[in-house]
């Protein structure tokens, strides 16, 4: 049996009413929920007594139908007023006369029926149905079956957002690192507990520390994969929190994970090894606290000819590819660049507009081989414009390095050095 | 193997780029550096398992060495890491010799040997990398030389461990008997033609087993 509770006006209502009586309520519209009501009889009696409970605890005026499936319950709530019981085999005669536009069809099928003379659903419900499936296809037969008060699907119901979350309110505040670790711990244990239970993993957690007379202190670990290890998230959350502490003691701890599914691979035979990203996600954390977050990741080309423009992302590589021809080698092996970041500072002597000797506080030296100018510019409607003269040049004491001159300081910078 | 079965794998080698599981163990073990003179010296590339050291001064053609080897094992697929104590690593030089950046690791030390030591140590124990490059080139020659022995060893250790090919980019020998291949670059001379750098004649040589050995190749711009 299926209870609808329709309630034009009084929508916030509803599910809080349904859900007192059923954990499986569908929501369809603002103003309507169905809810399943089979094997309340014990605690309610027959359904006219139910429906008046349900009645009561609505609280305000409410169209409520029972009915043996939820369609025939919906349409009886939405086309008459008060308290309906539908005995089972009933169906079509209790709805016979409603509207038929409560069935809501399509317009074409509408316009249809209406121009048939059909009004009720008694009307419709007494057409022949093999005629209706050649006139009207599959919504009219569809359509057809509402009217006749035999519904057949099952309830939808409307899930609760899951969410993943654990929290501490701590007696005395905390200011040191090591006690702080063991309540995250006991978190963490928590929310992936949680997590474990509905088979899912995560791929950010964020920490959320209540300070004593400070602002709050937050630290995000965003993860590349979906991973599932409480000892692994608490040494990074550990790196993270010793490398940017709270800037007070902590009065309460809150943590919260980013639910997804876990992650499944399916290894070749004859691909590359490539490390294992809970332990490489880890050994990144360890390594970030010793140089920095900025300086660790894949490195990505900026699409612009500025020279070394360039932006560091996080290293999560792609399944190897089957095989090893991944792209044709390059022709011959070229000159690379060491790069000088930032720039060194150099004086230089010309003569004939040519470099003779360069000066700087690593690099200094005859010139014996001078390759230049070429002069390049760009992004000249920028703040940080370029526009340079770039040389090449070996120096007595060995080493080839590019340098170049700004053209709008005169200034000469040493910019790289072959290799 | 009989002859037959030999010629019949270079032949298909010839036509197919195999994929490593079908390669024979030497194969395996090796990874080709991509120029053939140096394979020809170093009997078909670094040694995984082992650490080699390519030493030389600068603009003696190293990072164009190591940057050959890295871009083909990312082509091939191996995730690799860059450890570079001087943070002087070019991303262009790497991308414009074919290395898929995807697979790279690049850890910036910022000028600290320690930290790259450490960062080295770490990496390399994690596993799963293919080719590991510790890049000392630009380091102050007194902190590369304060690198004690036992570190060294430690990170062999480590790299024989998880079968990783550590490849050490300094200006002198330092590893000593730790490295199980040694090659010692210098630059011959600087090719130039025009306002044009074109590239660089570079000699290599290698150190294995008390045998020298020497090969030249090309640099191109």
């Amino acid at each position: 049996m299926y209870a609808c509770l329709y309630c034009p006006g009084n929508g916030a209502l509803l599910m809080e009413c349904a859900a007192e009586f059923s954990p499986h309520v569908e929501q369809t519209a603002a103003d309507t929920v169905i809810f399943d009501v089979r094997g309340l009889e014990s605690l309610y009696g027959p359904p006219e007594q139910l429906a008046r409970a349900i009645e009561r605890r609505a609280g305000v005026p409410a169209n409520i139908a029972i009915a043996s499936n939820p369609d025939a319950a919906l349409h009886a709530a939405r086309g008459i007023r008060g308290v309906t019981v539908i005995p089972p085999g009933k169906e079509a005669e209790t709805l016979a006369p409603l509207p038929v536009n409560l069935l809501g069809g399509s317009a074409g099928c509408a316009e249809l029926l209406d121009l048939w003379g059909i009004r009720t659903f008694g009307e419709f419900a007494k057409l022949p149905p093999l005629g209706v499936a050649a006139r009207l296809g599959d919504e009219g037969v569809r359509l057809h079956r509402l009217a006749r008060g035999e519904g057949y699907r099952r309830l939808r119901p409307a899930e609760a957002a899951l969410r993943f979350e654990a929290e501490m309110e701590l007696d005395h505040p905390i200011d040191l690192l090591e006690p702080l670790s063991f309540v995250i711990s006991r978190l963490l244990n928590e929310v992936c507990d949680q997590l474990r239970g509905r088979s899912l993993a995560t791929n950010e957690l964020r920490l959320c520390l209540l300070l004593e007379n400070a602002p709050e202190h937050t630290a995000t670990l965003r993860l590349p994969v979906p991973m599932l290890d409480a000892r692994a998230f608490l040494k990074m959350l550990q790196l993270e929190l010793s490398g940017r502490p709270p800037a007070a003691p902590v009065l309460k701890a809150h943590l919260a994970a980013e639910p997804v599914k876990p992650r499944r691979t399916q290894h070749g035979f004859f691909l590359p090894s490539s490390p294992e990203p809970e332990k490489l996600e880890l050994t990144i954390a360890r390594v970030k606290h010793l140089v920095g977050a900025g300086n660790v990741g894949t490195p990505e080309l900026n699409d612009t000819h500025r020279p070394d423009s360039f932006a560091m992302h996080a290293f999560a590589p792609s399944p190897a590819p089957n095989g090893s021809h991944a792209g044709e080698p390059p022709e011959s092996t070229r000159l690379c660049l060491r790069r000088f970041r930032p720039p060194r500072y150099a004086q230089v002597l010309m003569v004939n507009n040519r470099p003779v000797r360069v000066i700087s506080p690593s690099v200094s030296g005859r010139v014996v081989m001078a390759k230049g100018p070429w002069r390049t510019s760009g992004d000249w409607w920028r703040n940080d414009a370029w526009n340079r003269d770039e040389w090449d040049i070996a120096l007595e004491g060995g080493g080839v390095f590019r340098m170049y001159r700004e053209l709008d300081s005169e200034r000469w910078f040493i910019e790289a050095s072959y290799d | 193997m009989s002859a037959a079965l030999l010629q019949l794998r270079a032949e298909l080698e010839s036509r197919f780029d195999l994929p490593q599981g079908i390669r024979s163990r030497t194969d395996r073990k090796r990874m080709p550096t991509g120029i053939e003179a140096i394979d020809r010296l170093t009997d078909g590339g670094v040694e995984r398992g082992t650490l080699t050291e390519i030493c030389g001064a600068d603009s003696s053609g190293r990072t164009a060495l190591v940057i050959s080897i890295l871009s083909r094992a990312t082509r091939q697929g191996e995730c690799c890491v860059w450890i570079d104590a001087a943070g002087a690593f070019d991303p262009a030089s790497a991308v414009g010799m074919g290395a898929d950046p995807d697979r790279l690791l690049w850890v910036n030390c910022g000028g600290s040997t320690e930290n790259a030591l450490k960062c080295c140590d770490l990496l390399i124990q994690a596993g799963g990398f293919g080719l590991v490059v510790f890049d000392l080139a630009d380091a102050p020659e007194r902190e590369a030389r304060r690198i004690p022995l036992a570190s060294w060893f430690r990170l062999r250790h480590a790299a024989e461990r998880v079968g990783a090919a550590l490849v050490a980019m300094t200006k002198h020998i330092n590893a000593q008997s730790c490295s199980t291949l040694q090659i010692e670059m210098r630059r011959k001379r600087t090719v130039a033609a025009g306002r044009l750098l074109k590239g660089m004649a570079i000699e290599a040589e290698s150190r294995k087993h008390f045998q020298l050995r020497t090969a030249d190749f090309t640099l191109v711009r």
